[in-house]
């Protein structure tokens, strides 16, 4: 069939498929992202008010938060917050730590090797791939500017 | 004697009939608007097993069991099984059936199967190759996820425009007996419409109503044109998963080519879950979701006569996570069986 037919097709899908109103999705993501990250500055404050130094206090923090998402995971109450949250819980850590955990509880059944080992970052290996890559870059860019003496 | 009408389709010169059907569905298909008419509703999703492809084995094979069972027949009566799911190399339907060791043909036509395995059924029994066939499709919404989409768990925000893979099976023993063991059949399949592979280049996969229904409204027209039919010859033209939106595409598509549908359409994915309490978006999909739809409703409907003669359009959506990580499109596909009431 020609481009035409096609375009004129893809029109007609766009018309006839119902969307999630934007607006409200960005509303919700907002108040869950915001409330993760209120509950995170509660334990760093926690943290620094018993003695322990900002560096470990925020490796405490990331700890907690994860801890939380991969219980959430494991007792099947994520997908439901999810569906909710949207991004205002999956781009957070807790959004990470539920992209593992929950490849690890499917994979399981296809051995320790095969299954967990080898696809347990099915979801979350790019994340990882291009954070580190992405940081490589900066160094790099940063290693620039120092010998230029721009930083 | 020939059987063959028009460009795609056979016309039955010797009786086919569905001799029995049986149907088996998880929890949610259970509490769904059809939930009573199923003949096994299991709360335990994983049906007794330690794996999801497991359970949609022992779907297969509880299918087969109960359909063989409610006409009376021992698995070697049966001369050849067509059989097929959704799970890559068809693992559901080679564990599930095995153990009858039945001549077997499996068979992958996504979520066209069920028209597919009833189509080649009908064919052989009226071809004289066979007396009695077993046909049996089947879906589990955790297999379907687990290979198409992501693990259950995973935290995700589904389109308003997906569906939700039926977990179920369902079987039926073809026969050219209108009755065998004092049991009556349930209807007659006096022909087929085979369908074509359409791609009018949908890209979105979490849209199969949209890539499918130019697949089923081109088998349908198809059908009209061969049995010089239109929409008022069928009591319903039923198609398999186009859900909301894919119906109303197919209703457009045919009115674009002079054929109005819109009243005597029905769609299994539609009508399996009550979308709103539900939660299912778009609608129900699978093999398994045709499949359990017209052995709990549709035969039933036809047997008592309600209606006369049904168009039975299971769609299927051809595309794999390679293809679509690959940027393909997903082009779609459509079987239509037709039945009709033993007069």
């Amino acid at each position: 069939m020609s481009e035409t037919e096609k375009l004129h097709y893809e029109q007609k899908v766009q018309k006839a498929t119902p969307t999630h109103n934007l607006w409200m999705q960005m509303l919700k993501a907002f108040l869950v992202g915001g409330i993760i990250c209120t509950v995170g500055q509660w334990i760093l404050n926690i943290c620094t008010s018993m003695g322990v130094d900002k560096d470990t206090a925020g490796g405490w923090c990331a700890l907690i938060l994860i801890l939380i998402s991969v219980l959430l995971t494991g007792f099947n109450l994520y997908p439901s917050i999810a569906k909710f949250a949207g991004a205002g819980i999956l781009v957070p850590i807790t959004g990470f730590a539920n992209s593992v955990a929950a490849a690890a509880i499917e994979f399981k059944k296809e051995g320790h090797v095969y299954g967990i080992g080898a696809k347990i970052f099915t979801i979350a290996g790019p994340v990882i791939l291009y954070g580190i890559f992405a940081s490589w870059v900066l160094g790099v860019l940063y290693w620039i500017g120092k010998m230029m003496g721009l930083v | 004697m020939t059987q063959m009408i028009g460009k795609q389709s056979i016309r039955f010169e010797s009786p086919v009939y569905i001799l029995n059907s049986a149907s088996i569905v998880g929890k949610k298909e259970g509490e769904g608007p059809m939930g009573e008419l199923f003949d096994v509703i299991c709360e335990d999703a994983m049906f007794g097993n330690q794996t999801w492809e497991e359970a949609e084995s022992t779907l297969q094979k509880e299918a087969v069991t109960m359909a063989l069972g409610k006409a009376g027949m021992q698995s070697a009566e049966i001369r050849y099984l067509f059989a097929g799911d959704l799970l890559g190399q068809l693992i559901a339907s080679s564990f599930g059936t095995a153990s009858y060791q039945i001549p077997m043909f499996g068979l992958y036509g996504a979520c066209s199967t069920c028209g597919e395995a009833l189509s080649l059924g009908a064919m052989t029994i009226a071809g004289g190759y066979a007396a009695h066939v077993l046909c049996v499709t089947s879906s589990h919404f955790a297999s379907a996820e687990k290979q198409f989409r992501f693990p259950l768990e995973y935290g995700n925000q589904r389109p308003l425009s997906a569906t939700w893979t039926v977990t179920g099976a369902g079987a039926f023993v073809l026969s050219d007996q209108k009755e065998g063991k004092g049991n009556a059949a349930s209807a007659r399949i006096t022909g087929i419409t085979t369908g074509k592979i359409v791609d009018f280049g949908i890209k979105d996969s979490m849209n199969m109503g949209a890539a499918m229904a130019p697949a089923a409204a081109d088998t349908i027209y198809h059908n009209f044109m061969d049995y010089n039919r239109s929409p008022k010859d069928y009591d319903r033209i039923v198609t398999g998963d186009l859900g909301a939106i894919g119906r109303t595409l197919l209703i457009d598509l045919l009115k674009e080519k002079g054929f109005d549908i819109g009243t005597v359409h029905m769609d299994c994915g539609i009508e399996i879950f009550d979308a709103d309490k539900q939660d299912t978006h778009a609608g129900g999909s699978g093999c398994g979701c045709s499949a359990v739809t017209l052995s709990a409703y549709i035969l039933r409907q036809i047997k008592s006569g309600t209606w006369k003669r049904v168009l039975f359009v299971p769609t299927g959506a051809l595309l794999s996570t390679v293809s679509f990580n690959e940027g393909k499109t997903v082009p779609g596909i459509a079987h239509a069986v037709v039945l009709e009431t033993i007069s």
